[in-house]
């Protein structure tokens, strides 16, 4: 997958390899058509802003209901303590990893292909991070006392207990936002600095340049802007493997049937992975059309990612297969029953069967090279893996809970009209934070397009050099 | 190696391309300026010749100290202020404690990579006397800039100017502002 390694030829578009980058793209053209989005918005963009805005209404509607009623309000109860809010918890932060695995892990492999789509992935970790840190603190009953999750030297002497999962939990996720926000900000400040030169009012010139920081790309800025990027890359990394992995914690080091289980870190950090690819692909799509990103979004960013997809998809069903199979060969009956009775055929079989379904068999798509490419299989496919991953994540929580030891305890947990509107609502924030990004912020890592596009000769200096190119 | 404060009577070329601009780098050193510097709007992959960063070393630092304040933190906590017998468990459990300490250690260790670049780039600096060169906003569009310092030992203004255009730029200025 090295781009720089590739023969500079274009190939026909139903042959592998693809190139990492399409057509002549001189640097100043290339500049203006990424920033565009910037100076302009479209009817489309106010339709899709008006709509994640009424999302964003219901989401502060639910939540202050919540806050005012208290979380009676939701459905869950003892013995289901944990039901959507842990589910749209976990979920969400799967969906932050892959921006993670896309611009830290690849970088350090040198996978130059990244450089076109990493922006994405990266504001789309640090939204779904706003999303999932919302529900644990609802969840705590009296979100305005989150604060005594913090180590301080309070009046009444108490500390939290560092050998519960919750504070483990507070960790990892206040480190993994902050450390992706750093990293997304650090990335931003070159093309902040281009949209600063180019901005075409004196207003926008003044608001770019402010955050751009006075940066003027010189030797010196970019060699230790290097450095630190990749040392920020590199500290990214770990967290990729450690924050689901602490989640996961929260499940495993219980005693429930269907929680007790050491396969939970690396199950959990590919199911994350997974969903989180799937959401790439379900912004980057349209986005590519909206932008005319086709040139820089080939596809050989599709087929890469749909590798990747595949790839942990089938993970995934081995870790579904070796849960069952280890449920059999432990001999215990809570554990069998679990999973074999409770979940195929219990009372939430149908979400068990969705989750199947959509988990294991879509990313078999991805065998066939066309599927790889087209747009529509990929992007319909993605939905159908996140809503796959959303069932896994409630099949977890909510069949070990409402059936465990003692039949005396068992419970059906149905969501209210509550637990539907936050959830509805999280993805309308999602969306409302996404569309502010593509339209304020530069949403491709201009600088690193155009190194690339200088490396690989498309940057129409040598016109002469690249004869045959379309 | 810093990056410099230009003072009036500094020589600016302009360049098309990133291969003009090492040239003439590499060119302007062999000659005997070292008071050089560049503005590019991609990193100039064989630019000129750099001090290798500490910051690598302060980020280890910072993140090692990070980790222990995270440990002493849950031991004093836990173990030490206030331990609480829950069914006989040890009260000082490094088990437990590694989690929180592996991201502290991960969480201090990425501020100082933040905060540190942004100290040793001496940014944010809102004016620098290049910005009032005009067409200089190109270097973040598509622009390559080389500059020599006026207090370079080998900078004259009968020299310089002739040697800049020997390399063949769009066009060479002189910094008149500058602190």
């Amino acid at each position: 997958m090295s781009a720089a390694a590739r023969p500079l030829v274009e190939q026909p578009p139903d042959r592998e390899p693809w190139p990492v980058m399409r057509g002549e793209h001189p640097a100043a053209a290339l500049t203006d058509h990424l920033l565009a989005p910037l100076w302009r918005s479209s009817p489309t963009w106010w339709l899709l802003f008006g709509l994640s805005s009424l999302g964003t209404l219901l989401l502060l509607f639910t939540v202050t209901y919540t806050v005012a009623r208290g979380i009676g309000v939701w459905g869950n109860n003892i013995p289901v303590a944990w039901a959507f809010a842990i589910t749209n918890f976990v979920w969400w932060i799967g969906i932050g990893h892959a921006g993670t695995f896309i611009s830290a892990f690849l970088i350090l492999l040198n996978q130059r292909w990244r450089g076109s789509i990493n922006r994405v992935a990266e504001a789309m970790t640090i939204f779904a991070l706003v999303n999932a840190a919302l529900f644990p603190l609802l969840h705590l009953g009296r979100p305005w006392f989150f604060y005594w999750l913090i180590p301080y030297p309070a009046t009444m002497g108490v500390w939290p207990n560092f050998k519960s999962a919750l504070p483990w939990d507070v960790a990892a996720v206040t480190t993994y936002f902050t450390v992706s926000l750093l990293f997304w900000f650090l990335g931003l400040v070159p093309d902040l600095a281009s949209a600063r030169d180019r901005a075409p009012s004196r207003l926008k010139r003044l608001v770019y340049g402010v955050f751009a920081m006075g940066w003027r790309g010189s030797g010196f800025q970019w060699q230790r802007y290097r450095v630190a990027y990749v040392l920020l890359a590199a500290l990214a990394t770990p967290l990729v493997i450690s924050v689901h992995s602490v989640v996961s914690l929260d499940f495993s080091i219980a005693q429930l049937p269907g929680w007790h289980s050491t396969i939970f870190p690396p199950y959990f950090v590919v199911g994350a992975i997974y969903s989180g690819l799937a959401m790439v692909f379900v912004l980057l799509l349209p986005l590519r059309r909206a932008f005319g990103l086709y040139d820089i979004v080939t596809e050989a960013h599709l087929s890469a990612m749909a590798k990747l997809m595949l790839a942990m998809g089938l993970m995934l069903a081995y870790s579904y297969v070796v849960e069952i199979f280890m449920s059999w060969y432990s001999a215990d009956f809570a554990e069998q029953y679990t999973y074999l009775t409770a979940r195929p055929a219990g009372p939430y079989a149908i979400a068990y069967w969705i989750m199947t379904v959509l988990n294991v068999v879509t990313p078999q798509l991805f065998w066939v090279r066309r599927f790889r490419t087209s747009t529509r299989v990929l992007f319909l496919a993605s939905i159908g893996i996140l809503v796959g991953m959303w069932m896994e994540r409630f099949i977890i929580i909510v069949t070990s809970l409402n059936r465990d030891f003692l039949t005396s305890s068992w419970h059906i947990y149905m969501p209210t009209w509550v637990d539907w509107g936050i959830l509805a609502g999280s993805l309308g924030l999602f969306g409302f934070l996404f569309l502010l990004f593509v339209r304020f912020v530069p949403s491709v890592a201009i600088s690193e397009v155009k190194e690339l596009s200088i490396e690989l000769g498309r940057d129409g200096a040598e016109l002469a050099g690249a004869a045959g190119d379309a | 190696m810093r990056e410099r404060t230009w003072s009036a009577g500094a020589y600016l070329a302009e360049f098309d391309s990133a291969d003009a601009l090492t040239r003439a780098a590499h060119a302007m050193e062999e000659s005997g300026y070292s008071l050089l510097e560049t503005y590019s709007p991609v990193p100039v992959a064989h630019g000129l010749r750099r001090s290798t960063s500490r910051l690598p070393i302060a980020v280890f630092i910072v993140g090692a100290l990070g980790g222990l304040a995270s440990y002493l933190i849950q031991w004093y906590a836990n173990a030490y202020s206030y331990p609480l017998d829950i069914g006989g468990r040890p009260s000082h459990a490094v088990p437990a404690f590694l989690i929180p300490t592996f991201e502290g250690t991960v969480l201090s260790a990425a501020l100082a990579a933040f905060f540190g670049f942004f100290i040793v780039a001496r940014l944010p600096q809102p004016y620098h006397p290049v910005f009032d060169i005009d067409g200089f906003e190109r270097a973040t569009v598509d622009r390559y800039w080389l500059a020599i310092d006026a207090a370079d030992d080998r900078s004259s203004p009968d020299l310089t100017p002739r040697e800049l255009h020997r390399l063949d730029p769009l066009r060479v200025v002189r910094l008149e502002g500058g602190s």
